[in-house]
């Protein structure tokens, strides 16, 4: 169990010398304390990682099972799965709400965010930092165990009684009244308690890496010399941790309204349902930044690495984030544009909305500028970036359109927005996730991935999600509403199309883990830093996997150090 | 150099978790506080509305306040139409007596609606209600209305709700509800939630 700060002081209390050649896989835990009970930042950052593709899998073989419904008019597979006569409309409706659900909060709460903040900042955040662990090792592992035992719980509601059969069929909205009246049975506390449990490892992790970040950069590491990914973190978990508690009152006040009585969003007692509506929403929309912040640190750690520059305007790089963050919690309302909002109130939420393009436009133009006239190479992790960089501005702009309290009215709750939040999500995000994935893989795993099925896992993916959501702005346009496992024939066309990507990009994925596979059985073995001068970071300083306790003695960031370079001066 | 050197360390070491637990203490008090916030945010949402007329909150007036309206009220006129309707699990009849009414601007008016329990069961409900568009809201007095206590209808029992009500003289100078020419005044009826202590006393 002493492989948390006790730890380190074991050899010098024993007299040996602090140097760093004392080997530095001294007790290393045996299996089952080092993965279960892991202190180890890497450890617990490698759990999350397979956590996630775990939960990824499962969210997106859900979303499979959609797209199968979807492919064509008519409702084809519900009643199967609903285990309900061919022709019982009301539990496949269930069926499918439930399917909508649990999709929407699996890859929420359960593969993007533990992926970007538990699986690469517990990684890389200490690594980049000069720091030897997080601050708070234990709380460490208590905020991934949690993570786990609220995805367990999720799942479990999946399989107790809720409205009209097995199972929470209540959006990841999770709006009153019906999560509350009209939704009886004990699927929906369990998915309410799933995402107590998520969140409260969530703050945990933020006060973690709040703490890390503040006290334990190495000597000479200041702020304004850190990484981007490092910046990214820190401002995600602070919206973490302003944003996540306010979900846990909302989600508690929904629990009391079932079960005990209460009456926060019943008219009947006093209560409003709109309310829920702002309190999730101010939440949900910090929500959507702290999915995406870590994907712009990567990006930019990615495309300085193999532009072989230093990253274009670092401090605006840095502030843009801090006021998407900061405008990000002002802005909540233009999710609920059709429930009697009046017109000033949208005319404020509107403008507010737009002026986060201004960040994030600095961003975008800022990786331009990056690359422009860097020494660029399109290893793996640059191609994701690339992608990344094409696909969420593709994402941003229809935000653009529905930020538009007049627009929005048409196209609330369309396919319009399920296409724009997948270009912002699951491609944004998730290619940010894949280019960060090949891009420290080396680093994680000491194995070399292959560059070639890197590639076409790349090319494979790109026209996969492009073939599913692109066609879904045209359905949306059209009026095909969201959350509906049947629709006119009309709409039959694009949706078959919409069907034929998913195959494409589940095909894709396939190829990742051929690669994974290829990596770990004959991948060549990493170097220190396989990507060559452009990586700059502290983390290529170290060997590939980096050693069980590293930086015994802390790196030093130097005058001569900037913002970029922080590898120590070669003799 | 070995004693020092860890004992030094030890300090440093004791330190930094000092530090450690000061900065994280910091953030989940910070998470405590949003927690807080998320709560308050209840009555809050509720002062905002009643203060604001947010969402077409419609305000409260003393008999003075009307007679002030009255002495700078104007000739426009303006008509208000009553809607009403309950809640689905509500077994009352509830309409008002006229569809719409004409009033001039500062004048009061006296509306009524119309319940009747058609139950076998007596029945308390409470009203909730709002105005559309919403920015009217600011500018709707009541002075009286049967939404501010529960009403209770035995079974069978037919009984009329007056509202007394102005429209503010100030709204002719929001030039954003200036030329508005018809308030919808809307009530819904819900079954009154009995308070949670009765509902376990019940099943015992």
């Amino acid at each position: 169990m002493a492989t948390t700060a006790e730890g380190f002081d074991a050899p010098t209390a024993a007299g040996t010398t602090h140097g760093g050649d004392h080997g530095d896989d001294h007790h290393m835990p045996g299996f089952f304390a080092r993965w279960f009970m892991s202190t180890n930042h890497k450890d617990i950052g490698t759990l999350y990682l397979i956590f996630a593709i775990i939960a990824g899998i499962i969210g997106g073989a859900i979303s499979g099972i959609m797209r199968l419904e979807l492919a064509e008019p008519g409702i084809q597979y519900l009643f199967w799965w609903a285990g309900a006569s061919e022709g019982d409309i009301a539990a496949a409706g269930h069926m499918w709400n439930v399917f909508i659900t649990a999709h929407g909060l699996i890859m929420v709460f359960f593969m993007v965010m533990p992926a970007m903040i538990g699986g690469f900042g517990n990684w890389f955040v200490p690594l980049m930092i000069g720091a030897p662990d997080m601050a708070f090792p234990r709380m460490n592992n208590i905020s991934f165990w949690l993570t786990v035992v609220g995805f367990l719980s999720l799942l479990f509601s999946m399989f107790v009684p809720g409205s009209g059969g097995m199972g929470a069929g209540v959006g990841w909205t999770v709006y009153a009244p019906l999560s509350t009246t009209g939704s009886p049975g004990p699927a929906v506390d369990f998915a309410i308690f799933s995402l107590h449990l998520a969140g409260a490892g969530s703050i945990l992790g933020a006060t973690n890496f709040i703490t890390t970040i503040f006290n334990m950069r190495a000597p000479g590491m200041t702020l304004h010399k850190m990484p981007l990914f490092v910046w990214s973190v820190l401002v995600t978990a602070f919206l973490l941790l302003l944003a996540l508690p306010v979900l846990a009152a909302a989600i508690t006040m929904l629990l009391t309204d079932r079960n005990f009585g209460t009456t926060f969003f019943d008219p009947a007692g006093g209560g409003d349902p709109v309310l829920y509506q702002h309190l999730f929403w101010f939440f949900g929309h910090p929500e959507v930044y702290i999915m995406i912040l870590p994907g712009f640190g990567m990006i930019s750690q990615i495309v300085a690495t193999f532009s072989r520059k230093p990253v274009f305007g670092y401090l605006a790089m840095a502030y843009a984030m801090v006021a998407i963050g900061v405008v990000g919690f002002v802005v909540w309302a233009h999710h609920m544009y059709t429930v009697g909002l009046d017109v000033n109130t949208k005319m404020y939420f509107t403008a507010a909305t737009m002026v986060i393009a201004v960040p994030t436009g600095v961003k975008i133009f800022s990786w331009i500028a990056t690359m422009w006239g860097g020494s660029i190479e399109f290893k793996s992790p640059m191609v994701w970036a690339l992608g990344f960089i094409f696909l969420f501005t593709v994402g941003g702009v229809t935000g653009v359109v529905l930020a538009n309290g007049g627009i929005d009215d048409n196209l609330h709750d369309t396919y319009y927005v399920i296409a724009h939040f997948h270009y912002v999500l699951s491609m944004g995000a998730v290619f940010s996730l894949f280019a960060g994935f090949y891009y420290w893989f080396p680093k994680m795993s000491g194995r070399m991935h292959s560059e070639f099925l890197s590639h076409l896992h790349f090319w494979v993916f790109f026209i996969g999600v492009n073939v599913i959501f692109f066609p879904q702005h045209f359905l949306g346009m059209d009026g095909m509403p969201r959350r509906i496992p049947d629709y006119p024939e009309a709409f039959a066309f694009w949706n078959m199309v919409s069907s034929y990507g998913y195959a494409i990009m589940a095909a894709s994925m396939a190829i990742f883990f051929v690669n994974l596979a290829y990596a770990f059985t004959a991948g060549r073995k990493a170097e220190n830093n396989p990507w060559g001068e452009g990586a700059t970071t502290l983390e290529w300083t170290l060997t590939s996997p980096p050693p069980f306790h590293q930086f015994e003695t802390l790196p030093v960031i130097e005058d001569h150090h900037d913002y970029h370079d922080h590898r120590p001066a070669t003799a | 150099m070995t004693a020092t050197a860890s004992l030094n360390h030890g300090e440093d070491r004791a330190g930094a978790n000092r530090k450690n637990a000061q900065v994280g203490g910091m953030a989940i008090l910070f998470a405590l506080a949003m927690l807080g916030l998320g709560y308050a945010a209840v009555p809050l949402y509720d002062l905002f509305c009643r203060v604001t007329g947010f969402g077409g909150t419609t305000q409260v007036a003393s008999q003075a306040d009307a007679n002030r309206a009255a002495a700078a009220g104007t000739n426009r006129e303006i008509s208000i139409r009553f809607d009403a309707s309950t809640a689905r699990d509500m077994p009352w009849e509830f309409r008002p007596s006229q569809p719409t009414d004409t009033i001039r601007i500062g004048q009061r008016d006296i509306a009524t609606y119309v319940a009747r329990n058609t139950s076998n069961v007596p029945i308390t409900g409470t009203a909730t209600f709002n105005v559309e568009p919403a920015q009217a809201g600011i500018y709707f007095n009541k002075i009286q209305c049967f939404c501010f206590t529960e009403q209770t209808l035995q079974p069978g029992q037919e009984v009329n709700m007056p509202v007394l009500y102005y429209v503010d003289p100030a709204i002719l100078e929001d030039d954003v509800i200036a030329d508005v020419e018809q308030i919808t005044l809307s009530y819904t009826f819900h079954r009154t939630k009995e308070p949670v202590s009765s509902a376990l006393d019940r099943s015992q």
